[in-house]
């Protein structure tokens, strides 16, 4: 059981930091680039939002398998297979979280305007500076919210991770899994146990992000 | 003249088609109503708008055909409409945002230090503040300062009045006089309104439909009749003056005008105080002889320059000019078309001219 809690936090922190590092900067390109292809970028994006989590793993599974050109490649250039690996756990969680994360990030930019760049740039900050210093630091509870929701998100997600992680302990055995896995194995007692934990889980991470987000709201506002 | 631009492009819908030279102090105001593209000029000598052009300031060139200097390594100081401060930095870290960004070697000409400014603009007790629960005057003094900080070589400001009450607006008017004392950089002042113009403006850009309509000093600019401002109800001429004397009796002063006298109410004038006095054309009125039994106090000599009759708008504009060996200045009456005719007033003829009321700036 303890096996399945660590791996479950585990996926989900890493998961979040290469959704921020890959979010945040997509986020801005998407609210700041007119372009009609950035709102087909956006679609795709959105995509994990409608599609069954099953239909995004099969998908997953057959790009990452050996035998598809794509799943060669990668495993020429990285060494190892991904399916039915932590890694690619981490890749198939990315991609499912990925809406979740660049979602209210992009609002958040949006919400700014471009004054605030503007100003930036009047008062000496190159793009890049301004940027870290005024764009990232004004859509921070845009960023907040992406980031618990983004973790929250991963922590719960089972269609995905069951098809192209599969059900192997330590490896790939995450908490969902694993009480899907007590609830056929009839162990009421551990599928209780672990239930509870989710939800307060749950309850808790959520209640959190909506107290700070107001409060940094009411700082910035 | 020391500031050349020309700038010619789409923004939009808006075409803009403009050419100026500015002097290299003072206040310049472009000045037209809104929609004219003023804002879209200043933004372009900032860099925040990209078009074909030309931009030489002290005979650097910050654009060309073939370059464009980056807004942030532009050395300006920019006020937006709104303070634009930014919410999550407290008041004195929203004033050094641009200072610490400023290499120490541009420090050298017209720089005010952060002290100075801080006293000039009395932010001392602003200074530990969030920027949060200011007053919209205290928000304006901040980005006047924030942007003066960055030891800009042009101050460009766009209408920073415009979104203030009129308390407000009446403070910062005074604040940015006593910076115009200091400030040896020129500035550029984009504004609508015919108070700010005649208040603060040295030189004057009128603008219209995207395109510079004239250029010049504010005298000459605001008496000028053939220009679209004197259709405004509250179009003027601005005087420059000096406070001769007061007469503490009757709580007025005395201002000497290229050598005529024009009285007005005292608020606290000293004998040579230099002033910026407004005639509003409509409050001008025009005899052949000075007036006895009238309760006009100001009857100025004066000698008709130009007429001009505008039957669209059916009344007659009479340019008229006040001169002694100083030099001359000019003001605006606007008179009906039967006043001109029956006075049979002509170019070149010898009038007295009545004003119903001043404003002294």
């Amino acid at each position: 059981m303890l096996d399945a809690i660590l791996l479950t936090l585990k996926l989900a922190s890493v998961t979040t930091v290469i959704l921020l590092l890959l979010g945040i900067p997509l986020a801005w390109w998407l609210s700041r680039s007119g372009s009609w292809w950035s709102e087909v970028v956006s679609t795709l994006v959105a995509l994990p939002l409608v599609l069954p989590p099953t239909v995004l793993g099969f998908y997953l599974l057959i790009l990452l398998s050996p035998t598809s050109a794509p799943g060669q490649m990668i495993e020429s250039l990285i060494g190892f297979r991904l399916p039915f690996t932590f890694a690619g756990l981490v890749v198939g969680s990315v991609v499912y979280s990925m809406p979740f994360v660049v979602q209210p990030i992009r609002n958040a930019f949006d919400a700014m305007g471009e004054r605030p760049m503007e100003v930036a740039a009047t008062l000496r900050a190159s793009p890049l500076n301004a940027f870290f210093n005024v764009a990232i630091p004004l859509a921070s509870s845009g960023i907040l919210t992406g980031t618990v929701l983004g973790f929250a998100h991963t922590v719960g997600e089972f269609g995905v991770v069951l098809m192209i992680g599969g059900n192997i302990p330590g490896e790939t055995q995450v908490l969902s899994i694993a009480i899907y896995d007590y609830v056929e194995t009839m162990n009421w007692e551990m599928a209780h146990l672990l239930s509870l934990m989710m939800l307060v889980f749950s309850f808790l991470v959520i209640l959190i992000m909506n107290l700070s987000e107001k409060k940094l709201r009411k700082r910035l506002a | 003249m020391s500031l050349y631009c020309r700038f010619k492009g789409s923004l939009g819908q808006f075409e803009l088609d403009a050419e100026i030279e500015l002097p290299e102090s003072g206040v310049s105001v472009l000045f037209g109503p809104s929609g004219c593209g003023k804002t879209s000029l200043l933004r372009c000598l900032a860099g925040l708008n990209r078009l074909e052009g030309q931009f030489d300031i002290n005979g650097e060139s910050w654009q060309s055909d073939e370059y464009f200097l980056p807004v942030h390594k532009r050395p300006v100081g920019y006020v937006f409409q709104e303070a634009s401060l930014f919410p999550h930095l407290s008041v004195r870290a929203n004033l050094l945002f641009g200072h610490k960004r400023v290499k120490k070697t541009q420090n050298a000409n017209g720089y005010i230090s952060f002290d100075r400014l801080i006293e000039l603009l009395s932010l001392g007790p602003l200074l530990e503040r969030s920027v949060v629960r200011l007053s919209g005057g205290e928000r304006q003094r901040i980005a006047i300062a924030r942007a003066l900080l960055t030891n800009p070589r042009l101050l460009l400001m766009d209408e920073p009045l415009s979104a203030l009450d009129s308390h407000n607006k009446a403070e910062i008017i005074r604040y940015l006089e006593r910076l115009q004392r200091e400030l040896t950089i020129p500035i550029v002042y984009v504004t609508h309104s015919h108070e700010e113009v005649s208040r603060l403006a040295d030189y004057v850009v009128v603008m219209d439909a995207g395109k510079t309509v004239a250029a010049g000093e504010v005298n000459a600019i605001f008496s000028r009749l053939d220009l679209p401002i004197q259709h405004d109800e509250i179009a003027g001429s601005v005087l420059n003056g000096v406070v001769a004397e007061a007469d503490p009796q009757w709580g007025l002063v005395r201002i000497e005008v290229t050598g005529e006298s024009i009285w007005s109410r005292d608020t606290g004038l000293q004998p040579g105080d230099h002033v910026r006095v407004r005639v509003l054309a409509r409050d001008v009125s025009i005899a052949l002889n000075p007036l006895v039994g009238s309760s006009i106090l100001n009857c100025l000599r004066a000698q008709i320059t130009e007429i001009k009759d505008d039957a669209a708008h059916s009344i007659a504009l009479v340019q008229i000019k006040i001169s002694n060996a100083d030099g001359e200045q000019y003001i605006v009456a606007r008179l009906s078309r039967r006043s001109i005719s029956q006075l049979d007033l002509q170019v070149g003829k010898k009038i007295w001219a009545q004003i119903k009321s001043v404003a002294v700036m």
